[in-house]
């Protein structure tokens, strides 16, 4: 066989390849999309769930979804970021920090069920709190965190190295390089990878079945003290996500319209993850851009 | 060697040596660094010169492995001395890098960071701060009406133009530069040579070059490093005309290097 040829067989072996993995997604996303956006109407979206009539909605559970990932966020950033900054900067290469980086990608490639388990262990009993959206935010800290460090670290990595070295060369310290030099250029990368990872945490179930529970209070959307019982803040109350709904549903649901609501579910799902990945692109983008001057 | 020690010297090294790991990569350095003047650092590649100018603000700190004996005194202090404050020298020994290292951010911010975390808060001060480092690098005019667009939005000459401005801000003493017109234009290089030269009547410049013309034009000294070893050190006109060590003359006239 002579190079040319091989060359477009190659050539060919990779457009086949390509053409099947975007089949296979646009074919998934389309499915999911043609089976369920007949299905989300704003009644849909605005109407709390039932356990046994049909016409339930999915109301409780998008504020749910979204109320944890924003908790898990706020928790999990500040620590995903510090761990970057101490990879990226503080950690001398030896054997204690080859040790972290292991636990950070043993971490990463824990299955999400065994990071519930871990979560219904520490987080529902020893504390004590039963299924509370706390314990699930904290379950899907564990499981956001290796992502956050890993991000952070690679984006502060990747900031240029005479940017470093020109501002300690003007006798600014090292921790006052980190923040006015390091940290904005790296974040538009930091941002991004954030927002990559929400879209992770929003779809997440497993982790979310012992820890934030199936079930869901009766909650009044005008009471926003977060210490009452039927508060939607109260982060002390068990909370069915969007991708915990879909599962219940689909294994245990006594509704007539088992898959309507479950088509709508997972649509509303995919499209607000796809959001998510737009977010991330656009803003990302759109900073680098505003930092470089380039039009 | 025909240099001595006087009052003038604001730099005087002593016996330095330093490794990397294993390798001895500067040899029993004896090197005084006169005020207001410049001085050229020549030598093949390899031959420690960058090395050299590295230890002078300490930048060395940064390679991981190096070990240095010796004296580095600046101003009479011993800055291989551990108590010395890192802050302190930098501010006083500024540096000026191979490639135009603007941060990601305005004109004004670039010259401003320096003073701003230093403790300059007032903003008339801070304006005029850098209104005098534009004018110093003569930036000023090709800048005044952009000031607050990103830097990088800047060409090359100027990007390293802004960025000796941004090291003047600090108010420093030294300059060093490290082969600063290695990555830029012959016109571009033309003007940050007529700088070194209205600069040295403030500031103390010390410039490692690849380039043997620049140093003939710019300096005043000129320092011929070989193989981690100080080979002479003399007025320039006197190492470009009459060296004394023949690997000098070597050096000069081509034949290796």
């Amino acid at each position: 066989m002579t190079s040319k040829s091989a060359d477009r067989i190659a050539t060919g072996v990779f457009i086949v390849i390509a053409v099947i993995i975007v089949s296979i997604l646009v074919g998934l996303f389309s499915y999911i999309l043609v089976k369920g956006l007949t299905h989300i109407s704003l009644d849909f979206l605005t109407s709390p769930s039932s356990n046994v009539r049909a016409g339930g909605g999915i109301r409780d559970q998008l504020f749910n979804s979204f109320y944890i990932l924003v908790l898990t966020m706020i928790i999990s950033v500040p620590l995903g970021l510090g761990g970057g900054i101490y990879m990226a900067e503080y950690a001398k290469p030896g054997k204690v920090t080859n040790t972290i980086r292991s636990c950070i990608e043993v971490l990463s490639s824990l299955p999400s069920i065994v990071i519930g388990m871990f979560g219904l262990l520490m987080f529902v009993n020893l504390t004590g709190w039963g299924y509370t959206i706390l314990g699930g935010a904290l379950a899907l800290t564990v499981f956001n965190l290796p992502v956050l460090v890993r991000v952070s670290e690679d984006a502060i990595r990747s900031v240029p190295r005479e940017l470093k070295e020109g501002s300690l060369a003007l006798g600014i310290t090292h921790w006052h390089t980190i923040k006015t030099i390091l940290l904005p250029s790296a974040f538009p990368s930091i941002l991004t990878g954030a927002i990559l990872a929400s879209g992770r945490v929003f779809g997440e179930a497993a982790a979310l079945l012992f820890t934030a529970g199936l079930s869901t209070p009766r909650l009044n959307y005008l009471d926003w003290n977060p210490f009452s019982e039927r508060s939607p803040l109260n982060i002390f109350r068990p909370a069915e996500t969007l991708a915990v709904h879909i599962w219940s549903v689909n294994t245990q649901g006594l509704i007539p319209d088992i898959e309507e609501v479950s088509n709508g579910s997972a649509a509303v799902l995919v499209i607000s993850v796809l959001l998510f990945n737009l977010l991330a692109r656009w803003i990302g983008t759109r900073i680098h851009k505003r930092i470089t001057a380039t039009k | 060697m025909s240099t001595i020690t006087t009052a003038r010297t604001v730099f005087d090294i002593k016996d330095l040596n330093l490794w990397y790991g294993n390798h001895h990569a500067l040899k029993k350095i004896h090197f005084p660094i006169n005020k207001k003047e410049v001085t050229a650092i020549i030598g093949p590649s390899g031959c420690g010169k960058s090395t050299f100018i590295k230890t002078l603000n300490l930048m060395i700190n940064y390679v991981p492995n190096v070990k240095m004996t010796g004296e580095i005194n600046y101003n009479g202090q011993n800055i291989l001395n551990e108590k010395l404050d890192l802050v302190e020298l930098r501010k006083n020994v500024g540096m000026v890098f191979q490639k135009g290292n603007p941060f990601p951010q305005s004109i004004y911010d670039n010259v401003a960071y320096g003073p701003r975390i230093h403790g300059t808060k007032r903003k008339t001060h801070l304006d005029e701060i850098v209104t005098k480092s534009l004018m110093d690098v003569a930036l000023w005019d090709e800048v005044k009406d952009r000031l607050h667009t990103p830097a990088l939005g800047l060409s090359g000459g100027q990007q390293q133009r802004l960025c000796i401005a941004r090291a003047l801000a600090t108010k420093p003493d030294v300059l060093l530069m490290d082969e600063p017109t290695s990555a830029l234009d012959p016109i571009s290089t033309l003007k940050i040579e007529e700088l070194i030269l209205n600069l040295k009547e403030k500031y103390t410049i010390v410039i490692v070059t690849h380039n043997m013309q620049q140093a003939s034009r710019v300096s005043d000294k000129t320092a011929f490093f070989l193989m981690g070893e100080l080979i002479e050190l003399d007025d320039t006109s006197t190492i470009f005309s009459n060296p004394a060590d023949e690997r000098t003359e070597g050096y000069i006239s081509g034949r290796f290097g």
